[in-house]
C-alpha cells in the first residue's frame, strides 16, 4: 500500500520484537501488564499502537527500551533485535548509546520529560556532544537547524530560553528536536499529541508527515486515539489486555476490522462529519459494556471474552494466538466475525 | 431590580426560536429560557509588586451571550485556555462574574447571596472532568452521593441510606456500593458516582465540564448513553463543556464555540457541522481526525498558525485574527459584531459569508 508520504517501504526489518513479558510487584499483587507482545518495523514505516490505558502499549516500549523502574517492574522475557543485537541484553552504557542515537523516543507530557532548569538548547546539545562528538559551537549550530526543522521560530533566541518559556505545543516540538537530534533510525513516540489541542496536533501532525517525508526514520506511534492513527500510519497493531489482539495494514483495520474489539471500539466513535442532518448522530452511541481487564493473572483465555458478543466456549477455555485471517492481516480471534461462525483453525496455527 | 433583560440587545439575539426547533420539542419554545447570560465577564487580576497592585488581567470569559432552553443541550466547545470551564463555574455561582447578568427562569441570579443562593443551588449541579479529583478519597461512595442530602436536610438515616441506594441504581452502579471507597472504582465507574452526587437533589440544570475527557475511549460511550438516559428520564437541561467535537454533535442540540475568552459561532448542531461559517470553526473541524484511512490519507486541512495568544493580551480587533487564514487588515482594527447569518446562526466575523 501507498505509505503516507513516506519512502516506499522497502521490507527491511529495522527493528524485530518478540515476546515481550512484564509484571508489575505491587502492593496489591502481580500485575500481568504485557504478556507477549511482538512486531516488526520496517525502514520507513510508521506502525500506530492503538490501546486503552493499561492495554500494555507504553510498557512493551518501555520494557523494550529498559526504561522502567526495576523493582517494580519485571522484564520476564523479550528479545528486540535491532541492528543485529538484542538490545534487551545490552549493558546500561550500549543501551544508553542505543537510546541517544540509534532510537529516539518523545513522551505524552512534554513538561515531565524536559529539564526545567536547564535551557532547550542545553538539552538539544548535550546529547550530539555525548553521542557524536560535536563541539559545543558545532551542536548548538545542529540544535538551532533541528527547533528550525520543527518548525520554531527564531530558533537561535529559542535556545537560550526555559522550557517553562514555550508553550505546550512548542515544548512538544523541541521534544521532538530533541529525539531527531542524533538522527536515529527508530523514532518511538508514546501519546505525543494526547496533551495537546486538536489545532496544535494538527500541525504536529502535519510537522511528523513532513519529517518522514525528508528523514525517511520508521516511527512507532503509540496512541489511544483512533483517529489520529487513521490519517498517518502505515500499519497499525492494537493491543488490549497486554496482548496484541490485532495487526493489518491500515486500511485493512479500519475498513474491515476483523477483531470483535477493533469492530466495537471503531463502532463507539462518534465522527464530526456524516450526511450532515444530525439525525444519525442522534442515535444511541453503541458502546462496550464492562470493565477492561484487572490483568492479577496472566491470561489463560481471551482477556476480552467477558465483554464480547461473540464469546463462546473456547473463548473461556483458550487464550486465542494471532491467526492469519488475510494477506497480512491478523487477529487473536477464535471467532470469524465475517462468517458469523467460530474460525476453523487448526489448534497450534499462530499465523 | 428587573429580572428581565431591558430590551434586546443586538448581540443577545441569538434567536432562540430558530435555534429552539432543535431542542427536543419539550418545554414551550416561548417560554423564557432555563438559562440566560448577556455580557457574562470573568476577568482575573495579575497582582505585582509589594503593594500587589493590579497589572493586568486575564480575560478568561469577556463578554459572552447565550440562552438555553428547558429540556435543551447547549455545546460549548473550544480548546483548552478559552475559557469555557471559567463561563461554566461563573454561571453556577463558584465565582463572582466580574461583569454581565446571569438569568435563571427569568431570575437575575448574578448577585443571588445567602438562602436564596443555597435554594439555586439544588437546582443547579455540576459533573466534573476528573472524577480522581472531584470525589474526597476519605470518604464511602454513600457518603459522597448522600452528603448534598444531608448538607440541604433532605433526608437522612434510613431514608437516606435508601435514597443513596436508588442515586446508585439510577446511573447504574450497585447500591451495595455505598460501603466501597472511590478508589476501588475505575475511572467510569467514578464519573457514574460524580454523576449520582449531581442527581441527589433532583436538578434541573447540569453543567458537564468534560464529563468523559478522561476515560477510556471504550467507556466514554457508555457514560454519554447514560446522560443522555438521564435527561429523557428526569428531564434534564445540559451545558456540555468539552473539547470533544465529535461526542458534542452526538449529545447536543446546539453549539456553541470559544476562542480566548468569547464565542465566535452559535448554531443548532446540524448548521455548525454542516456549514460553519467562522474561520475558527473550520479549523477546527478540519483538525478533528476522522476514521477513514482512505479519506485522511488526501484530505486537506486547513493548518493555523502558531497557538493561541494570551488571554492577558488578547489581540486587538478579532481576536482570532493573528492565526486566521482569511484576516485581512480590517481584522486587528475592529472587533466584528455579533450577527445571525441564518435562523439561530450566529457568528463573529467580519468575512463569514451570509
Amino acid at each position: 500500500m501507498a505509505a503516507r508520504g513516506a519512502p516506499a517501504v522497502d521490507g527491511r526489518c529495522v527493528l524485530d520484537v518478540e515476546d515481550v513479558r512484564t509484571r508489575f510487584h505491587t502492593a496489591d499483587g502481580v500485575v500481568h501488564a504485557v504478556n507477549g507482545v511482538g512486531f516488526r518495523l520496517h525502514e520507513g514505516e510508521l506502525l500506530g499502537v492503538v490501546g486503552e490505558s493499561g492495554s500494555g502499549k507504553s510498557v512493551t516500549m518501555l520494557s523494550m527500551l529498559g526504561l522502567l523502574p526495576t523493582p517494580p517492574a519485571e522484564v520476564v522475557s523479550g528479545r528486540a533485535r535491532f541492528d543485529g543485537v538484542d538490545i534487551m541484553r545490552l549493558g546500561r552504557d550500549a543501551l544508553r548509546q542505543v537510546r541517544g542515537a540509534g532510537v529516539g523516543f518523545v513522551f505524552q507530557d512534554p513538561m515531565t520529560s524536559l529539564n526545567p532548569v536547564l535551557t532547550v538548547g542545553y538539552q538539544i546539545a548535550e546529547p550530539l556532544r555525548a553521542h557524536l562528538g560535536f563541539s559545543k559551537a558545532e551542536a548548538w549550530r545542529r540544535a538551532a537547524e533541528l527547533l528550525d526543522l520543527v518548525g520554531i521560530p527564531s530558533p537561535a533566541s529559542r535556545l537560550r530560553e526555559y522550557p517553562h518559556q514555550f508553550s505546550g505545543g512548542m515544548r512538544q516540538r523541541a521534544m521532538i528536536a530533541l529525539a531527531l537530534a542524533c538522527e536515529p533510525k527508530v523514532l518511538v513516540a508514546d501519546e505525543p499529541t494526547t496533551a495537546l489541542d486538536v489545532t496544535v496536533q494538527a500541525q504536529i501532525l502535519d510537522l511528523v508527515r513532513k519529517l518522514r517525508r525528508e528523514l525517511g526514520m520508521a516511527i512507532v506511534w503509540i496512541t489511544h486515539d483512533l483517529g489520529v492513527v487513521a490519517g498517518l500510519a502505515d500499519r497499525v497493531m492494537v493491543m488490549y489486555g497486554g496482548l496484541v489482539v490485532e495487526r493489518a495494514d491500515v486500511e485493512a483495520l479500519y475498513l474491515r476490522p476483523r477483531h470483535p474489539y477493533t469492530r466495537a471500539l471503531l463502532g463507539t466513535l462518534p465522527s464530526v462529519t456524516g450526511s450532515g442532518n444530525g439525525q444519525e448522530a442522534r442515535k444511541r452511541l453503541p458502546s462496550i459494556s464492562g470493565q477492561p481487564p484487572s490483568l492479577t493473572t496472566a491470561p489463560a483465555a481471551c482477556p476480552f471474552a467477558p465483554r464480547c458478543g461473540h464469546a463462546f466456549a473456547r473463548c473461556w477455555r483458550e487464550n486465542p494466538p494471532l491467526l492469519k485471517v488475510a494477506g497480512g492481516h491478523e487477529a487473536a480471534c477464535w471467532f470469524d466475525v465475517e462468517a458469523g461462525a467460530p474460525r476453523r483453525q487448526r489448534e497450534n496455527g499462530p499465523a | 431590580m428587573n429580572t428581565e433583560p431591558i430590551g434586546e440587545s443586538s448581540r443577545a439575539a441569538h434567536g432562540p426560536e430558530g435555534g429552539g426547533n432543535h431542542a427536543r420539542g419539550r418545554g414551550d419554545l416561548a417560554a423564557t429560557p432555563l438559562l440566560r447570560v448577556e455580557g457574562l465577564t470573568k476577568h482575573f487580576p495579575i497582582l505585582r509588586g509589594i503593594l500587589r497592585r493590579q497589572v493586568g488581567a486575564v480575560k478568561a470569559v469577556d463578554g459572552v451571550d447565550f440562552h438555553i432552553q428547558e429540556g435543551e443541550t447547549l455545546g460549548l466547545v473550544g480548546e483548552s485556555g478559552c475559557g469555557k470551564s471559567t463561563a461554566g463555574r461563573v454561571i453556577l455561582r463558584l465565582g463572582e462574574a466580574t461583569a454581565g447578568r446571569i438569568w435563571y427562569r427569568g431570575e437575575d441570579i448574578t448577585l443571588l447571596k445567602g438562602k436564596p443562593l443555597r435554594s439555586l443551588r439544588r437546582r443547579m449541579q455540576m459533573v466534573f472532568q476528573d472524577p480522581q479529583e472531584s470525589l474526597n478519597p476519605r470518604m464511602t461512595v454513600g457518603s459522597i452521593v448522600g452528603e448534598p442530602l444531608l448538607e440541604h436536610g433532605v433526608a437522612k438515616g434510613r431514608a437516606l441510606a435508601e435514597r443513596v441506594g436508588a442515586l446508585l441504581e439510577s446511573v447504574g452502579l450497585a447500591p451495595n456500593y455505598a460501603n466501597r471507597y472511590p478508589h476501588e472504582f475505575s475511572g467510569g465507574q467514578r464519573q457514574r458516582i460524580g454523576m449520582a452526587r449531581a442527581l441527589a437533589l433532583r436538578p434541573e440544570f447540569i453543567i458537564c465540564d468534560e464529563p468523559i475527557a478522561a476515560l477510556d475511549v471504550s467507556i466514554q460511550a457508555q457514560v454519554v448513553n447514560l446522560l443522555e438516559d438521564l435527561r429523557e428520564r428526569l428531564n434534564l437541561t445540559y451545558l456540555f463543556i468539552s473539547h470533544d467535537l465529535a461526542m458534542v454533535r452526538h449529545i447536543a442540540d446546539r453549539v456553541a464555540v470559544m476562542y480566548l475568552g468569547k464565542i465566535v459561532e452559535l448554531a443548532p448542531v446540524r448548521d455548525l457541522y454542516g456549514n460553519p461559517r467562522h474561520p475558527y470553526t473550520q479549523a477546527l473541524l478540519s483538525a478533528a481526525p476522522g476514521h477513514d484511512p482512505r479519506v485522511e490519507a488526501r484530505r486537506e486541512r486547513i493548518l493555523l498558525q502558531g497557538d493561541v495568544p494570551s488571554p492577558a493580551a488578547p489581540p486587538p480587533g478579532c481576536r482570532f485574527n493573528t492565526r486566521c487564514p482569511k484576516a485581512q487588515a480590517l481584522c486587528s482594527e475592529q472587533e466584528p459584531a455579533w450577527r445571525e447569518v441564518r435562523g439561530g446562526h450566529s457568528v463573529a466575523c467580519h468575512f463569514a459569508e451570509g
